[in-house]
């Protein structure tokens, strides 16, 4: 017996309650919309942008002279010529617009000398970073957005709401969306005159990695079942010092970064020699070594037997004095001391952690995806930073898309005079999430542990360093999950049953797994965040997308080389 | 022998009776009371409901519940070679096990 769902009615649907979607909300309110924003986790709480500390890149030319066409020469020249350009000049040329809203919504930029004040992050080729000390950058902006979002009153609001699937008329409009109250269980319909899709990126599919626990590629998934294509989805950036040893808790295992850059962190071998020249990416005392080849440097080096005792670098701050460390860390000293660790005499353990996701839903320059209806912004839009992101992109991204999304999805809605989701385009979700969805006699499966054996699948099979043999263990394995998962999640057994929404999870991270498997088996050449041991070479006929779509539950290809698809 | 720790928690959903089960976890220093949960789940017992977000960095503050007697992260509590009791937060309402309804009003769906 289906019970009869709860039912919402909006002008604008955001899923997703990162800068992205907050900033997507603000801006369609602003438009006059009424506004429903909705999170998997808690609202402005879970995603990636809490969790960012570092900082974010925008032309604002206060300190050094800068102009966004110079911002936008190194994201081209980072994306490793695989840049969506339209949504790169988009990213350059709004960032210092959302950079000084937030500045007036009081977010707390650091300033020097009455300007706010930027670092020079890896790949920029002047300051250009702003930042919230010490390492707040994240958290400010998230409390800044959740803050304005407050007070306004079209904004409705809802955590612990997991989406089954996007609704789709008979014409193809997206009318909004299906899914349940992880709280209460209870079935949930969202009718939409606009849906934008802000549910971040896929870090959660490797075991380590430096996100939150619902960035499952939710968005990924909820757009191919929908329709929509995605691209570049074999670009996954591993951030390459990701904290490793010692034990390190309350703080986020990205954030060796910033203090690299201020103090000129070193980075050793488990002999504490220097290696990244042997790489051909002499640090030259500047410490401003690409993502990328930075990885690949440390992954190359633990291969050789030369790695530190827990399988990463040594990365060391021993040179600094107390007074500097001080300086640069602030209150995170006492953090760090917490922990037993003290940098004036211990080099801290780091090696590569899954961290970004390049690839994702393909939309234009208005954050228009191909689905009449649907909107997406943030990292879960694919192409901007093509296929390696220069630092300081992720936040900028968020804001500038975000903003960019909640304007066309306000302008969407109001040529739209009513909107109906009927029943029957959300049969098939509601089936899912009802009490219909009773389970097999698989029912009482280990979610926990399912997830846990995706991530190892694909840290072990489709990390920074690749081959076809790897790849091709790893789609075996994702599908043999997938057939054990099965087609209906566990019986619907009272609030929070975190089994079934793990279910609900993995049915997403399947998905998006096997995406990035199969685009990363197909492209057979090494570019940025995709490294094939057997295809070393960054090839000139690879200079392209690949786009994916889902199709009677088959992925097709398309984009790849007339030779590669031969093979 | 490695060490062990035992939790101690308190389960059930709102309405109904309130049980008590207790877990054995491996120790090992520096771990969290989170990853002893994780492990948890994984390895006994995936029915156990908990609520957890940033998994490590004290951002989300989703992890919140009464350990010995105190409120806690979860995520920066250390886990003990001992018993410890974890309950969930006693002035929120109960939703499952340690979940309770933390979020503000005006961020709850109704």
């Amino acid at each position: 017996m289906l019970s009869e769902p709860i039912a919402i009615d909006t002008d604008v649907l955001v899923i997703g309650s990162g800068a992205a979607g907050m900033y997507a909300a603000i801006e369609a309110a602003r438009g006059g919309a009424r506004v429903f924003m909705i999170d998997r986790s808690l609202i402005g709480r879970g995603g990636a942008t809490i969790m960012a500390q570092m900082t974010v890149a925008a032309a604002l030319g206060e300190e050094v002279p800068d102009a966004p066409r110079h911002h936008y020469d190194d994201t081209i020249a980072a994306g490793r010529g695989l840049c969506v350009e339209k949504l790169a000049q988009l990213l350059c040329q709004d960032a210092p617009a959302c950079i000084r809203e937030l500045d007036a919504w009081g977010v707390g930029w650091a300033r020097k000398d009455g300007h706010i004040t930027a670092t020079t992050a890896p790949g920029h080729d002047r300051a250009r970073c702003v930042y919230v000390d010490f390492i707040n950058t994240g958290p400010a902006v998230s409390k800044t957005l959740r803050t304005v979002i407050a007070r306004n009153k079209d904004i409705r609001k809802a955590g612990d709401i997991c989406i089954a699937d996007l609704v789709a008329d008979g014409g193809g409009e997206i009318t909004g969306a299906a899914g349940w109250h992880v709280s209460s269980g209870a079935p949930v319909t969202i009718a939409a005159k606009a849906t934008v899709l802000a549910t971040g990126g896929l870090t959660r599919l490797y075991r380590r990695n430096s996100a939150s626990l619902n960035m499952g590629g939710d968005g990924y998934a909820l757009a191919l079942r929908a329709g929509a294509a995605l691209i570049d989805m074999e670009f996954v950036q591993f951030f390459p010092i990701g904290h490793l040893a010692p034990r390190l808790v309350g703080m986020d295992p990205i954030m060796w970064d910033p203090f690299r850059y201020k103090l000129g962190g070193r980075l050793l071998n488990g002999r504490m020699e220097e290696f990244t020249s042997r790489y051909g990416s002499d640090e030259d005392g500047k410490y401003v070594l690409p993502r990328d080849l930075a990885t690949y440097a440390i992954i190359k080096e633990v291969e050789a037997g030369r790695g530190s005792p827990h399988g990463g670098a040594y990365l060391s701050f021993e040179h600094c004095s107390t007074a500097a460390l001080r300086a640069a860390f602030g209150p995170v000293i006492d953090r760090l001391a917490a922990n037993d660790i003290d940098l004036t005499g211990m080099p801290v353990e780091v090696a590569p952690i899954a961290h970004y996701h390049m690839g994702g839903v393909v939309a234009d320059a208005a954050m228009q995806t191909e689905l009449p209806g649907l909107f997406a912004a943030g990292e879960v839009v694919g192409g901007a930073n093509g296929a390696n992101r220069l630092s300081g992109n992720a936040i900028t991204e968020a804001l500038v898309f975000g903003r960019r999304a909640g304007r066309s999805a306000g302008d969407y809605a109001k040529k739209i005079a009513r909107r109906e989701l009927r029943l029957e385009d959300a049969r098939a979700a509601l089936d899912l999430v009802g009490d219909a969805g009773i389970g097999d006699a698989a029912s009482n499966r280990n979610t926990a542990a399912m997830i846990a054996r995706v991530q190892a699948i694909m840290a072990d099979n489709v990390g920074p360093l690749r081959t076809a043999a790897k790849l091709e263990r790893a789609v075996a394995a994702i599908a043999a999950l997938a057939a054990e998962l099965g087609e209906r999640p566990p019986a619907a057994n009272g609030g929070f049953d975190l089994q079934r929404l793990e279910w609900f999870d993995l049915r997403n991270m399947l998905t998006v797994a096997r995406t990035v498997a199969q685009s990363a088996l197909q492209r057979t050449e090494s570019r940025g965040a995709h490294q094939r041991e057997d295809f070393p070479q960054m090839l000139p006929q690879w200079q392209r997308h690949q786009r994916v779509r889902l199709a009677g539950g088959a992925l097709q290809l398309a984009g790849a080389p007339a030779a590669a698809l031969a093979s | 022998m490695s060490a062990i720790a035992k939790l101690k928690i308190r389960r059930g959903s709102p309405g109904g009776p309130a049980r008590w089960e207790t877990f054995e976890v491996p120790f090992e220093p520096g771990q969290s009371v989170l990853d002893g949960l994780r492990w948890l789940r994984i390895n006994k017992d995936p029915s156990l409901a908990m609520r957890f977000s940033c998994i490590n960095a004290n951002a989300c503050k989703e992890c919140m519940i009464e350990l010995d007697g105190e409120t806690v992260y979860a995520c920066t509590a250390r886990l003990e070679p001992r018993e410890m009791t974890l309950m969930p937060l006693p002035n929120k309402d109960l939703i499952r096990d340690l979940v309770t309804e933390i979020a503000p009003p005006s961020e709850r769906f109704k």
